[in-house]
C-alpha cells in the first residue's frame, strides 16, 4: 500500500479549504460573530439567573406539577420527578442544573425556530427538499465533537458555542419530522382544502399543520434530547453546566464524582422526555 | 333553465412524456396504444358534454374508467392536459389562481367519498371551513353552518369530532359543509360508496328529497348502476377515459349505444336488476347476551312481530326467536334467550335478484335475512315488499308498452 500509483494525484488540501473558509468567516464577520455571543451570553445569564432565583423548592414543586398533568394524574412521574430533582438539590448539583437547563431550553427553541419553517419549506418545495436532504445527512453524520471547533473560532469559549454546536446536532429531527408530518398528510384533506378556495397559508396553518401536529412533536422531543446531549459534550469548550463536573470528573479520573453528575443528566433527561410525550398524547 | 357546465375535449394524460402522448390521441391512437409507446396513461380521453342548471348529472364508470379525475378536473383539483371546462361561460381550465379561488369558495363545493372531513375540528367547525377561508366573521359563520346542520339534523352534534360520528352521518356532515356556502354546483364524488347499504339508500333519499326544494347543480360520481338510475336525471358512462354515451336513465336502458353500455345494462329489465339490497328494510333485532326473553316479548308486543331476528357480536346473525317460545322462557325465569333461537331463517346476499327472493319468500314462514359475507345482518326482505316492487314492475311496462 505504500506506493500506490494512485499517488500520482497530488493531495486535495481540503483541510486548508475548510480551515481558510472559517479563518475568512472569523476575521470578516467578527462583528456578527461578537454581537451574537455578547447578546447570547448576556441573554444565557439572565435566565440561569433568574432560574436561580426561584428557591430550588419551588422550581421542584413546579416540575411535579407539570409531570402531574403530563402522566394524566398518574403518579409515577410526578414521584420519579420529585426524588430525581431532590437527589440532584441533595448533591450540590443544584447550580449546574440550571446552567444545562437553560442552555437546552436556548438551544431547542433556537433548533425549532428554525427547524420548523425548514420543515415545511421542505414539504413544500421539491428544490428545498432536494437541496436540505444531503445537508440534514451531513448534519447528523458529522461526528459532533467536529462542530466544537468551528464553534470555537466563531465564538470562543462559553455557552454561546455551546449552543451553537447543539443546534447544528439537534436540529435535523425537527426538519426531518415537520417535513415528514405535512407530507403524511392525506391527499383527501388536501383536496377538502383546496375544494373550498383556501389558499396556500390557511390550508397549511388549518389543515396541514395541525394534521402534522403529533409527527412534529416527536421530532421535537428527540431535538431537545439531542440538544441535551451535545450540550454535555459542549462543556468541553467552556459550556457551564452538569457537563462541566463530568468533564472535570474525566480529567482527574474521579469515577464517584463522574457517576453522580452522569446519573443527574439521566435524571434530567428522563423528566424532559416524559413530560413532553405526555403532553403530546393529549 | 340552461347550460350551467359545459366539458369540451377535456383530456388527461398522468405521466411524463404528456405532449408526445397528446399527439398520439390526436392521431386517434388508443389508450393501450398510447401506454405501450410513451409509458404515459390516457386518464380522460376527450370528454365532452353539457349539464344542465338544477340536474343531477351522473357520471358512472368501473374503477379505472377515468371518472373520478374527469370530476377533479371540474374544479382543478387536477390540472387538465387540454380541453375547457366552462361553467356559467366561464373557462376553469384558463383561470388565474385567484379567480379559481373564487370560484371554488363561492360556485363549486365537493364532497369526498371518505368525508374529507377534518379529524382536528369540529363538526361546527368543518361545517363553517368554506366560510371560514372566504372571511366571514365568526358569528356569521357559525350562524350560516349551524343552519346548514340543523337542516341535515345534525346540530346536536356540532361539538363532536368527526371520529365520534358513524359513517353515514359523517357524509352528512360532509354534504352540510359543502352545502353551508351556497354553491350553485355540488361535485359529490363517491359519495355514498363507503356508507352501508341502507344508510346509503337513505342519503340517496335524503340528497333527492333536498333537490326538490334546492335545485342544485349536482354532478354525482358512482359506479352503482342502480344508483345512477336511482338519482341521475342523466347519466354519461365512462370507459376507459372515454365518455361512452349520455343521456336519460331510460335512453341508456333501451338504447345502449355500443356494446359495452349494452353489457353494463344488460338486465335491466328492471325486475332482474332490483335486487335484495334494494328492498330491504331495517330489521328488529335483540343482541344475545345482552336482551333476555323479557326484552324480546315486550319489543315484540310493542313493535306488533310474531318473531325477532336474534344478532350476536358485529351483528352476526344467530336466527330468530319467536313470541310463545319467549313466553314459555319467562314463565320458566330463564334469562338466556340461547335455548330458544331458531336458525330455519333462509339467508341471502345483497346481490339476490328480486325474482330469485319472489321464490325463496314464497315458501318461507319467516323473513328473509340479508347478510354479508360473514353473516352480518344488512336488512330483511318481507312478503310485501316482493310483491310490491314486483307488481310495480308489470305496472312500468304495462305502461311502457303502450
Amino acid at each position: 500500500m505504500e506506493n500506490s500509483f494512485l499517488d500520482v494525484i497530488p493531495r486535495v488540501p481540503v483541510s486548508e479549504w475548510i480551515s481558510a473558509t472559517v479563518d475568512w468567516l472569523t476575521n470578516n464577520l467578527a462583528w456578527l460573530f461578537g454581537a451574537i455571543q455578547d447578546a447570547g451570553d448576556w441573554l444565557m445569564d439572565t435566565m440561569t439567573d433568574l432560574l436561580l432565583l426561584i428557591p430550588d423548592f419551588v422550581f421542584i414543586i413546579i416540575m411535579v406539577a407539570l409531570a402531574f398533568f403530563a402522566a394524566k394524574k398518574k403518579f409515577g412521574l410526578p414521584i420519579f420527578t420529585l426524588v430525581g430533582l431532590l437527589y440532584i438539590q441533595n448533591q450540590g448539583l443544584w447550580e449546574s442544573l440550571m446552567y444545562t437547563f437553560t442552555l437546552v431550553i436556548v438551544a431547542s427553541l433556537v433548533s425549532i425556530i428554525i427547524g420548523v419553517p425548514a420543515g415545511i419549506l421542505m414539504a413544500k418545495s421539491k428544490i428545498a427538499n432536494t437541496i436540505l436532504s444531503p445537508i440534514l445527512d451531513f448534519m447528523q453524520t458529522m461526528p459532533a465533537f467536529v462542530y466544537l471547533i468551528p464553534a470555537v473560532a466563531f465564538f470562543g469559549i462559553g455557552m454561546v458555542p455551546g449552543v451553537f454546536s447543539a443546534v447544528i446536532f439537534a436540529l435535523p429531527p425537527t426538519v426531518r419530522f415537520t417535513n415528514l408530518g405535512i407530507r403524511q398528510v392525506s391527499e383527501e384533506m388536501v383536496e377538502a382544502a383546496d375544494s373550498f378556495g383556501s389558499t396556500g397559508s390557511q390550508k397549511l396553518f388549518k389543515v396541514e399543520l395541525p394534521l402534522a401536529k403529533a409527527t412534529m412533536m416527536a421530532g421535537i422531543n428527540q431535538t431537545v434530547l439531542l440538544a441535551l446531549s451535545m450540550v454535555v459534550i459542549a462543556s468541553m469548550i467552556g459550556a457551564p453546566g452538569l457537563g462541566e463536573e463530568v468533564i472535570s470528573a474525566l480529567q482527574r479520573a474521579q469515577v464517584g464524582p463522574g457517576f453522580v453528575s452522569g446519573l443527574s443528566l439521566v435524571v434530567l433527561a428522563i423528566i424532559l422526555d416524559r413530560i413532553m410525550q405526555g403532553f403530546n398524547k393529549r | 333553465m340552461g347550460t350551467k357546465v359545459e366539458v369540451q375535449n377535456l383530456v388527461k394524460i398522468f405521466g411524463k412524456k404528456e405532449q408526445q402522448a397528446l399527439e398520439l390521441l390526436h392521431q386517434g391512437k388508443g389508450k393501450a396504444e398510447i401506454l405501450q409507446k410513451t409509458g404515459a396513461t390516457v386518464g380522460v380521453n376527450q370528454a365532452s358534454f353539457e349539464i344542465q342548471e338544477g340536474e343531477i348529472f351522473v357520471i358512472m364508470g368501473l374503477s379505472g374508467s377515468g371518472k373520478s379525475t374527469l370530476v377533479r378536473m371540474l374544479n382543478r383539483l387536477i390540472e387538465p392536459s387540454e380541453g375547457n371546462v366552462l361553467i356559467d361561460g366561464d373557462n376553469i381550465s384558463k383561470m388565474e389562481k385567484e379567480e379559481l379561488r373564487k370560484v371554488r369558495r363561492e360556485k363549486v363545493s365537493m364532497v369526498f367519498q371518505n368525508f374529507g372531513l377534518f379529524p382536528h375540528r369540529t363538526i361546527l367547525e368543518n361545517t363553517e371551513y368554506g366560510l371560514e377561508v372566504q372571511g366571514v366573521d365568526k358569528e356569521e359563520r357559525q350562524k350560516k353552518a349551524e343552519k346548514a346542520l340543523d337542516n341535515a339534523g345534525l346540530l346536536p352534534y356540532k361539538d363532536q369530532l368527526p371520529s365520534q360520528l358513524s359513517g353515514g352521518m359523517q357524509q352528512r356532515v360532509g354534504l352540510a359543509r359543502a352545502l353551508a356556502n351556497d354553491p350553485e354546483i355540488l361535485l359529490m364524488d363517491e359519495a355514498f360508496s363507503a356508507l352501508d347499504p341502507l344508510i346509503r339508500r337513505d342519503m340517496q333519499d335524503e340528497l333527492l328529497d333536498m333537490q326538490e326544494t334546492m335545485r342544485k347543480t349536482i354532478i354525482f360520481i358512482t359506479h352503482d348502476l342502480n344508483e345512477s338510475l336511482r338519482i341521475g336525471d342523466r347519466i354519461a358512462i365512462m370507459k376507459d377515459g372515454e365518455v361512452v354515451q349520455v343521456g336519460t336513465g331510460e335512453e341508456i336502458l333501451t338504447n345502449p349505444a355500443n356494446d359495452y353500455v349494452e353489457r353494463f345494462v344488460e338486465d335491466v329489465d328492471r325486475s332482474k336488476v332490483l335486487t335484495a339490497e334494494n328492498i330491504m328494510v331495517r330489521p328488529q333485532t335483540v343482541r344475545l347476551g345482552q336482551s333476555g326473553p323479557r326484552v324480546a316479548l315486550n319489543r315484540m308486543r310493542t313493535e306488533s312481530l310474531s318473531s325477532l331476528l336474534v344478532v350476536g357480536e358485529n351483528q352476526k346473525l344467530l336466527g330468530y326467536v319467536v313470541a310463545d317460545d319467549a313466553a314459555r322462557l319467562v314463565k320458566e325465569n330463564v334469562t338466556s334467550l340461547e335455548s330458544i333461537i331458531r336458525t330455519d331463517i333462509p339467508k341471502v346476499d345483497r346481490h339476490t335478484l328480486i325474482n330469485e327472493l319472489y321464490g325463496i319468500i314464497h315458501e318461507a314462514t319467516t323473513p328473509v335475512a340479508v347478510v354479508n359475507e360473514n353473516d352480518r345482518l344488512l336488512g330483511i326482505v318481507v312478503r310485501g315488499l316482493v310483491i310490491g316492487a314486483l307488481a310495480k314492475e308489470e305496472e312500468e311496462e304495462a305502461t311502457n308498452g303502450e
